[in-house]
This record gives structure tokens, C-alpha cells and sequence, in this order.
């Protein structure tokens, strides 16, 4: 697989190199003996290849089920890989233990999607934040580290005093500052970021992006974004990586796969953003839906619904290619250049979920 | 005469602490054939609006004031067994799990088949005949052999059409969908709200789309009806609404969506979030967030006034001078 690097400028800090992971879905072993049947894995993440530069953010996008989330956990270590390997500022960290080794894990944070969830109702928020401190020994004194926590929830926007509330006093937008608090709280160098604004209103969102654009600049941190909202994704991201039933379909700095999507279906998600300015237009949307990822189409798992497909879609697997402008893309009509017209996937002849709208 | 008539709606849950009011004195009009979207972020109270419309407001909550006329006709005094004729026949409902509103032990075409049957005077075999076409309308491709599967063959994008055609199949005049695009994927929520489009355009269908997302109304509404707080702080066209808006809530929360485009350094952000019913400040419920505050924002209520081609309830729009 192609591995370029995807900034010329030192070395990256997170380097993922040919990444899968793989769930058995089998029956029981009863049934499978006396019905028949074979095992069958999920590809999750099928060989995914990303790197991520310090101080930048890369963001995945895709629709459920893509493998985005999976992406997050194994890179974080919260589940184990089948294949490949993470490398975090050179050292490979894919086949550690949980939790080790601790001097990376202390440099890598994740912020989850529901602060509702991720925030343990019956610690007080001081306690919540101080966690991370007191697992990895950074405060040597009480004092010390309630001061430290005070700092914290003061740089999120909150008030020391909140650090003796419980998270049911607070609203989500508060949560998400605290688990914020939490996660930058060991000082870490690179945070993923697990759709931390979905569960928001949009209001709100603003105010958490906003915030989190600051601590990139202030801390220099890098980040992983995953979203499957691309108007937040173009406020965050350097680089969009574009996933399709656990693999990446297109690599692109951001500006750059706004302007000249390549993939077909970067540009099926594109149209798929509803124009706030120009209300009322009617919209020819593409047919169909993400297949069922036990079974994905062979070759291209796009082809169903690919208004480019040909023969060769259909039983080979494209790999990423370098294009100009840093642009990675694995699309054999990208490739033969069958895809320079504008296109709009549209509902193909060939996929049986066809649907006339 | 508007198709729908809402004057003064109040929604009131009786608690412990006392009775909260989650929709306060809101009053707005269908017209036949028109989309009203209503948006507002989690608690505003629009998903109760609707409800209240359908008559299905969970209890404790109860209509606590106000009307709700149909062709001019009260609905929001009906006893339960009239309204359960009402609903289905003349308002069809849409929410936001097609999971939820499906019953996983009966086919699809036995569902379809009951709605149609319980509301109009037909033989089963004609309403299976029309259910197989409502299938077939809403894009559901071998319309003759889903008819007899279940829910869970179906995947979320087919299941959330079944619903429509569930809405739609007594031919109502009026429908209410609460979200119905939001459990769906970006590429499918295309696809259902251009459905919802044609398929009410054809029938001359109003609808209601309840919404958090400002970029369904965008391609869908007519008008848009803008809700904070259980109050309605702005009503007008779309394009108005969406490109000039005249309240600072609404002009707040469009420069918090962030957008394909040019990358800003920062997101328009409206500090705060809304108040809970507990404890909605006395005069305009926006004042604490709102960046034009003044101070008889704290002490009277805007009423909604005409402004421009829509409405605002703003005290900038009242006269008042800061």
C-alpha cells in the first residue's frame, strides 16, 4: 500500500500504517455445525494508511457504520488491531497493553461523543478532572492538584467553584467543557476527538469548536476529528480523510477536497450538504445506501452506487494514489481519468436498492 | 381560512416544583399545500407543538390554554375516541425512529392495510392493492414482495419511506414529522426529504417538519417558525428567516451553523445555553444570551409584531427605544 507522506515538514506525530480490524460475526458453533454455514468477519477497518502532521488536525468523515469510530478506539488502544501498526512520534504502540506504555498513553486524550455518557454521575467534577492526574502521578500534593483543576475548568470556561458540582448540575455544552478539562488535563500532545458535538445544539456548538481551535493554537495540539458532519469538519480540519465501509476513499488537505473532490463519493457526501443560502432548490439525490458490511460488493465497495463504474470497478480493488496538490484518492476512474467531468452519483441501473425519488 | 389554526397554544406539565410551561401562548397558521418548518434547539419546545397539534402529548403534559382549530374546527378539545378518528384520516404523523413507530410482529402491508381500512371504506383487497401503490410511491423498489415482509428487512432509509406511506396512505391533509430525517445517513436524508417534497406537493398535503436542522428547513420549508424557550421568537418565509433574520436569536444561530465555504477563525457563538423551564428569566426569555440587550428586555415580554414580511417578537421591534 502507498504510505506517502502527506506533509513534506518533519516527521509526523501519529503514522497508521496498514490498519484493520476485523470482528468475527459467525453463529454459535452449534449452529454453524449443524446448519452449515461459514465464519464471516466484518472488516471493519480494512488496511487504512494516515498520518497525522504535529499542530494539524486530520478529520474522518463518513456515514455510520464506515469503521470512523473503530479507527478512534484503535488508535487510542481501547481495542486491539488485527493487523498493521499505530506509530506515535516513531514508536509503535498497536501491540501494547491497554493503558501502555504510560509515557505515550499521557500524551494521547480522547473526548467521546456524549458527555452525558463519558462523565461518571456520581463524582464530583473536581474529582472527574483530577482522574487523569492521579493515575499518572503529575500533582505532587492535594493543594497542588486542586489548583491544577481550578486552572483547568477556568481555561474551558468554567468556574472554579463548579469543581464541587456533580455533572447532572451542568448542561451538555458544560459536560463537554468538563470532559475537555479532563482530557487536556495530563497535558497531552494529541487528542481524539469522537464526534464531541453531536449530542449538541448547534448553539452550542459553536462555542465547544470555537474552544477547541483555541487549545490547538494555545497548546499546539494535534488532533483526530471524527464526524460525520462536513460543514464542522471544514471549520476543523487540515486534512479530511473520507472512509467507505472501512476504508479510505479519498486523503485531501481540507480546502482542496471542498474545492476538487475526487472520489465519487466525496462528491456524493458533498451534495448531500444542504445549501442554507439557496432554500427551496430541488435536488437530485443519490439513490441507495451504505451496504451491509458483512458482505461488501467486491472490488470497489462504492461501485453499486457509482455512476463511473465499469468491469474493472467491479472486481478490483482501487488502492490510494497521489494526485497533485497532496490529494490522495483510490478510484480507478479517477485514476484513468474517467472522472474529470462533474459528476453527481446517480441512481445507477446496476443496484438493487434503486429508489425513484 | 388557513388548514390549520394554532391561537395562543399553551403546554403545560404539572411537576413537584410546580407547573412548568413548555410551550408559552404560541400561535401560528397552516395554510393548505405549505411546509411549516418549525425549528429550535433541544427544549424549545417544538416537538411538544407538534404533538399537542396530533393530540399525542404525553401525559402529565396537558393543552393548558388556547386553540387548535382544523378547517376551522376544534381538535384540542376532542375527547380521545374522536381524535383517534382525526389522526391518521385528516393529520398523518412522522417521527423521527421509523423503528419506533413500526410494529416489529405484524408485515408492513398488514399495517399499511389497517390504516387504510380503519379510515376508509374499502374491501381488503383494494387496500391491498393501494398499499402495494403507496409502497411503490414512496420509492420502495419489488413494492408486491416487501408488501409482505417486516420492519427489520428493511434497512433505515426504506423503513423511515414505510412510515411515510403509513402517514400518508388515508390521504390526510395535514402532516406532522418530528424529525424524521435525523436518525437517517447524510445520503439518505437527501433522498426522504425530497420524498417528503413531492409526495406533499403532489397531494397538496401540508406539512409540519419539526427540526433542529436548519439545513432541512433550508430545502424543505415554505415558512419557518423559529422557537426558544417554549415562545416563538420569529415567523416568516424561509428566505427571509434563514438570510435576513430579524430576531437576535435567530440572527445568533445562524452564525453558529458552521458552513462549507471559506474557513473563519471563529464561529459566531451565542454564549450560554437556553434556560430550563425552571427557571426562564422574567421578560424576553433570550435576554442573558441576547448581544442586544437592553434594559426593558429584562422587564417586558415582546409579542410578536410584524416585521418585514414575517414576524418577530423583539422588543427592537417594538418601539422601544434602548
Amino acid at each position: 500500500m502507498n504510505a506517502a507522506p502527506i506533509a513534506g515538514t518533519g516527521q509526523p506525530l501519529l503514522q497508521v500504517k496498514g490498519l484493520k480490524k476485523h470482528f468475527a460475526m459467525a453463529k454459535p458453533f452449534l449452529n454453524r455445525l449443524l446448519e452449515g454455514g461459514e465464519q464471516q468477519t466484518v472488516k471493519a477497518v480494512d488496511g487504512l494508511d494516515l498520518e497525522i502532521p504535529r499542530g494539524q488536525t486530520l478529520s474522518l468523515v463518513g456515514e455510520s457504520g464506515c469503521g470512523k469510530s473503530t479507527v478512534a478506539r484503535l488508535i487510542m488502544g481501547l481495542s486491539n488491531p488485527s493487523g498493521g501498526s499505530i506509530l506515535f512520534d516513531g514508536a509503535d504502540i498497536s501491540r501494547a497493553p491497554a493503558g501502555q506504555p504510560a509515557d505515550i498513553r499521557r500524551r494521547m486524550q480522547m473526548i467521546f461523543q456524549d458527555p452525558y455518557a463519558s462523565l461518571n454521575p456520581r463524582w464530583r467534577v473536581a474529582d472527574i478532572i483530577a482522574e487523569p492526574l492521579r493515575t499518572y502521578g503529575m500533582c505532587a500534593s492535594r493543594q497542588d492538584e486542586r489548583r491544577e483543576v481550578d486552572r483547568l475548568l477556568e481555561f474551558v470556561g468554567l468556574n472554579a467553584r463548579d469543581g464541587d458540582k456533580f455533572p447532572h448540575e451542568f448542561s451538555g455544552g458544560q459536560r463537554q467543557r468538563i470532559s475537555i478539562a479532563r482530557a487536556i488535563s495530563t497535558k497531552p500532545e494529541f487528542l481524539v476527538c469522537d464526534e464531541p458535538t453531536s449530542a449538541l445544539d448547534v448553539s452550542v456548538q459553536a462555542q465547544i469548536l470555537n474552544l477547541m481551535r483555541e487549545m490547538q493554537r494555545e497548546l499546539g495540539l494535534t488532533y483526530l476529528f471524527i464526524s460525520h458532519d462536513l460543514a464542522v469538519v471544514n471549520f476543523m480540519s487540515d486534512w479530511i480523510g473520507v472512509m467507505y465501509l472501512g476504508r479510505l476513499v479519498e486523503v485531501s488537505p481540507a480546502a482542496e477536497l471542498f474545492a476538487n473532490p475526487q472520489h465519487p463519493y466525496t462528491r456524493l457526501l458533498l451534495d448531500t450538504i444542504p445549501d442554507l443560502g439557496m432554500s427551496k432548490r430541488d435536488r437530485q439525490p443519490a439513490a441507495g445506501e451504505v451496504p451491509n458490511p458483512i458482505n461488501p460488493p467486491p472490488g470497489c465497495h462504492f461501485h453499486p452506487r457509482c455512476a463511473l463504474a465499469n468491469e474493472r470497478c467491479r472486481s478490483e480493488a482501487p488502492v490510494l494514489r497521489m494526485y497533485d496538490g497532496g490529494v490522495r484518492a483510490s478510484c480507478h476512474a479517477v485514476e484513468e481519468g474517467r472522472a474529470i467531468e462533474p459528476i453527481v452519483a446517480q441512481a445507477s441501473a446496476v443496484h438493487p436498492l434503486r429508489a425513484a425519488v | 381560512m388557513a388548514l390549520l389554526e394554532v391561537e395562543n397554544l399553551k403546554v403545560e406539565f404539572p411537576t413537584r416544583k410546580g407547573v412548568l410551561t413548555a410551550v408559552d401562548n404560541v400561535s401560528f397558521n397552516v395554510e393548505q399545500g405549505e411546509i411549516l418548518g418549525v425549528v429550535g434547539e433541544s427544549g424549545a419546545g417544538k416537538s411538544m407543538t407538534g404533538a399537542a397539534v396530533i393530540g399525542l402529548l404525553e401525559p402529565p403534559g396537558r393543552i393548558g390554554g388556547g386553540q387548535i382549530r382544523l378547517d376551522g374546527k376544534r381538535i384540542d378539545n376532542l375527547s380521545p375516541d374522536e381524535m383517534r378518528k382525526v389522526r391518521g384520516r385528516h393529520i398523518g404523523a412522522i417521527f423521527q425512529d421509523p423503528l419506533t413507530s413500526l410494529n416489529p410482529l405484524f408485515t408492513v402491508g398488514e399495517q399499511l392495510v389497517e390504516t387504510i381500512r380503519t379510515h376508509l371504506p374499502m374491501s381488503a383487497a383494494e387496500a391491498r392493492k393501494r398499499a402495494i401503490g403507496w409502497l411503490a410511491e414512496v420509492g420502495i423498489p419489488a413494492p408486491d414482495r416487501r408488501f409482505d415482509q417486516y420492519p427489520h428487512q428493511f434497512s433505515g432509509g426504506m423503513r423511515q419511506r414505510v412510515v411515510i406511506a403509513l402517514a400518508l396512505c388515508a390521504e390526510p391533509r395535514l402532516i406532522i414529522a418530528d424529525e424524521p430525517t435525523t436518525a437517517l445517513d447524510v445520503s439518505v436524508q437527501a433522498q426522504i426529504i425530497a420524498l417528503l417534497k413531492r409526495v406533499c406537493r403532489e397531494r397538496n398535503a401540508a406539512a409540519i417538519l419539526v427540526t433542529h436542522d436548519m439545513g432541512v428547513i433550508a430545502e424543505t420549508a415554505d415558512r419557518v417558525a423559529v422557537m426558544y424557550a417554549g415562545r416563538l421568537a420569529e415567523i416568516g418565509p424561509v428566505a427571509h428567516v434563514l438570510q435576513k433574520p430579524s430576531h437576535p436569536y435567530t440572527a445568533g444561530l445562524m452564525g453558529s451553523i458552521p458552513r462549507v465555504g471559506p474557513r473563519p477563525e471563529r464561529l459566531i457563538q451565542i454564549e450560554g445555553s437556553m434556560p430550563r423551564l425552571t427557571d426562564i428569566p422574567t421578560g424576553c426569555a433570550f435576554n442573558p444570551r441576547c448581544p442586544k440587550v437592553f434594559a426593558e428586555c429584562h422587564r417586558v415580554r415582546p409579542e410578536l409584531r410584524p416585521v418585514a414580511d414575517g414576524a418577530a417578537a423583539c422588543l427592537l421591534y417594538e418601539g422601544v427605544t434602548p
